[in-house]
């Protein structure tokens, strides 16, 4: 009995060095790693380009919502915005577009408003529901006239990981998405600071780390390459999270 | 077994007869199957560290109800060993391709070749509860049929079997698309037929805790019904049966 428990064990043992072991090999992790564009190109042909997340009703809303990643920016800049009551923060949209544009947060809030009762699900696993209000990023693009160059928009944003800026990229099948929105209110509210006060974006087919806060800058580019650490987020380069979040 | 031995001479030498148990479909998916699910529930696991906590509903986080709160599980029992989210995720969901395709295949595979009609499927006769019961008494007592009674599965078998193939696997499949947002705007049916996202990761990890205690049970049984005879027989499809007096 204890020769088979020994077997058993060993066995799992030999397993999981020979699992680590090939997560450690770059090459495997690159055979692992190609699921993700088989993924988001099997997801994108089984759905429409606008196909609507669901919506929910007031009664399904989560009685808390719980915050992630950042709860609080602790530079100075963000303290000295938070008591401004964010009146000079501006929205920036620059990079490939035919008129860059700078948009006061007073401006970006009477933008024609969307509200949308939407699940936030979070890559560990929780999810809650809440409401959110704010403008269609695909109405800000248009007006910044996006190049036919650009590929991807790079979301800047102004709470930081030690040194390092949160930055996050969405493609443009996600960013003319109907219900992908600039928000600046929550729950009939303005955006808590735990939740990304002033602006943050909802890009509601991907998974919440996508969805970055405190955005001050939207760059619009051909390729994430020369970005931070190249991955497209955070995250991403960090930790080394699917750029793709549809799963 | 030596290629240039017939089923013939094994026959005449040994006094048993040699018959073919598994086709080739059964048997490569087995072994493919099998390797994906033990990374799927392994990689599962860690992934279930991130956040050990399960609810019903629409949604559900820290704040919220949980029905089950599970441990924190073990390095020797987690893909990648030590933590990681976004390792165990790519493990998990790399595996998860061959193991919905592979289900996919074998499924459509099993009913065109009557496969699961013919040897899956419990007849009504087997699923008296008399029937049941003495099946039941007999695994108990470990008497594990011989000679041409092992050649077909018990009711005991098939219905374990039926359920995996047609009920828990592909359950997990179908929960773990429900999790993915960007399912959940493609196929909105998924999210009605479970009710939520929290609810179809609460059936997911029922599910794979039925598939854990059924490869438990799986192993345990093929070690007591003789497992060089039965690995074997998964491997080239082979089986020899042990009727030493009456040949065909």
């Amino acid at each position: 009995m204890i020769g088979r428990r020994h077997f058993v064990l060993g066995g799992s043992g030999l397993l999981l060095a020979g699992c680590d072991r090939l997560d450690r090999s770059e090459s495997f992790r690159g055979v692992l790693r190609s699921a993700e564009g088989l993924t988001m190109r099997a997801q994108r042909l089984v759905s429409s380009r606008n196909a609507l997340a669901p919506e929910y009703r007031e009664a399904d809303m989560s009685p808390i919502f719980r915050s992630n990643g950042t709860r609080r920016p602790g530079t100075p800049e963000y303290a000295a915005h938070l008591s401004e009551r964010f009146a000079n923060w501006r929205l920036i949209i620059d990079g490939l577009v035919a008129r860059p544009l700078s948009i006061p947060m007073d401006a970006v809030r009477r933008l024609p408003l969307q509200t949308q009762i939407t699940r936030h699900d979070c890559v560990e696993g929780w999810s809650a529901i809440g409401m959110w209000h704010g403008v269609r990023l695909s109405l800000l693009l248009q007006a910044a006239g996006l190049s036919t160059r650009a590929k991807y928009l790079v979301f800047h944003c102004a709470d930081r990981f030690g040194a390092r800026p949160f930055y996050e990229s969405i493609d443009l099948v996600d960013a003319f998405h109907p219900q992908t929105i600039l928000a600046w209110g929550m729950n009939k509210g303005l955006l808590p600071i735990a939740h990304g006060a002033p602006l943050r974006l909802r890009v509601e087919r991907q998974l919440g780390y996508k969805h970055a806060k405190y955005v001050q800058r939207i760059e619009a580019v051909e390729s994430l390459a020369g970005i931070h650490g190249g991955k497209g987020g955070y995250w991403e380069d960090v930790a080394d999270y699917e750029w793709y979040a549809g799963i | 077994m030596d290629g240039s031995t017939t089923d013939e001479d094994v026959a005449a030498t040994t006094g048993n007869r040699v018959v073919l148990r598994h086709r080739i479909s059964t048997r490569v998916w087995h072994w493919v199957n099998a390797i994906a699910v033990i990374v799927l529930l392994m990689s599962g696991l860690m992934i279930s560290n991130a956040h050990p906590r399960l609810y019903w509903g629409q949604y559900g986080a820290n704040f919220d109800h949980a029905w089950l709160e599970l441990p924190r599980f073990p390095g020797w029992a987690t893909i990648p060993s030590s933590y990681s989210l976004s390792g165990a995720r790519r493990w998990h969901l790399a595996f998860a391709w061959i193991f919905a395709v592979g289900l996919l295949l074998y499924i459509a595979t099993s009913l065109l070749n009557r496969h699961a009609q013919r040897d899956l499927a419990p007849t009504k006769r087997e699923l008296a509860p008399r029937a049941i019961w003495r099946d039941i008494v007999s695994h108990a007592r470990l008497q594990f049929p011989t000679g041409e009674d092992a050649l077909h599965y018990n009711v005991l078998q098939k219905l374990s079997y039926f359920g995996v193939l047609f009920v828990i696997l592909p359950l997990l499949v179908l929960t773990g698309l429900t999790m993915s947002p960007a399912m959940g705007a493609a196929w909105p049916w998924l999210l009605e037929i479970f009710g939520g996202r929290p609810s179809a990761r609460s059936i997911h990890f029922i599910c794979a805790t039925a598939m854990a205690l059924f490869i438990a049970v799986h192993l345990l049984m093929v070690l007591l019904a003789g497992p060089v005879e039965h690995i074997r027989s998964m491997i080239t499809g082979r089986h020899r049966v042990h009727t030493p007096e009456t040949e065909e």
